[in-house]
């Protein structure tokens, strides 16, 4: 699925790193919990948190996880869009729970990592 | 190489930053992407350990050719038992930890899956020293 269509699907905009538009992303993760997010070993993976802090950002580093994006209006400061984009995560914001936003993924075809 | 850092215990806006400065030396010097994944995910969790459950810690890194040796000592409250620890889901952490998406019990579980040697030793009241060690 493309970044694109995720940010039409859940109503999101891009606030980072704006050239990953067109990517792929072949399956998403819905938590809040950074410590399960660390279990994880899934390449083109998108996150879907309403877990908004610098260490979301530092989760995404290190299990490579270049997509976030934050649910229930969460906005990103500024220290966490300067770290993304240090490290070339996007990220982007919707209004829609985390459950709306994985159930329209999901039915648009968005895979669940397990 | 050497490589040393400190941890100051309840800063959360530190908690990661060794992890990042390893990532990208081990980057630098090639070495395979998924074992680079596997040590700094296990770093990670080690430091945001520390910084939930310690006052202040310190990291020792050495990189060999074939390994890198990760030693993490802090001054805290020690460890009462290492087995219930282990336990996936078993968590003493506070409740600011847990606003921040840890302390669900993951964490050490998370460091032995991510490293090849895994040795914590304890003293309860006093210190904790986790070593870890990554084979490239």
């Amino acid at each position: 699925m493309k970044i694109s269509e995720v940010c039409e699907l859940l109503e999101a905009k891009i606030i980072c790193d704006t050239k990953q538009d067109h990517t792929l992303v072949e399956k998403g993760y819905s938590s809040d919990l950074m410590s399960d997010v660390l279990t994880l070993d899934t390449d083109h993976l998108l996150l879907i948190t309403g877990m908004c802090n610098l260490q979301t950002i530092r989760t995404a580093e290190m299990a490579e996880v270049r997509y976030v994006v934050f649910v229930r209006n969460k906005k990103a400061t500024k220290e966490m869009i300067a770290l993304a984009t240090e490290h070339g995560i996007c990220l982007m914001e919707s209004p829609y729970t985390m459950f709306k936003a994985s159930g329209l993924l999901f039915s648009a075809g968005l895979k669940p990592v397990y | 190489m050497e490589l040393n850092f400190s941890i100051e215990g309840g800063d959360f806006t530190q908690a990661g930053q060794a992890s990042s400065r390893v990532k990208a030396v081990l980057k630098q010097l090639g070495v395979n992407t998924k074992c680079i994944k596997s040590i700094v995910i296990a770093l990670y969790e080690a430091e945001v350990n520390v910084v939930a459950h310690a006052y202040k810690g310190w990291i020792n890194i050495q990189i060999d050719k074939d390994k890198i040796r990760i030693v993490i000592t802090d001054e805290g409250p020690g460890i009462p038992d290492i087995g219930k620890a282990m336990e996936e889901g078993f968590s003493t952490a506070s409740k600011k930890v847990r606003e921040m998406g840890f302390g669900a019990g993951m964490g050490l579980p998370n460091m032995k899956k991510n490293t090849d040697e895994l040795n914590i030793e304890t003293v309860v009241g006093e210190s904790t020293t986790v070593t870890m060690v990554n084979y490239f």
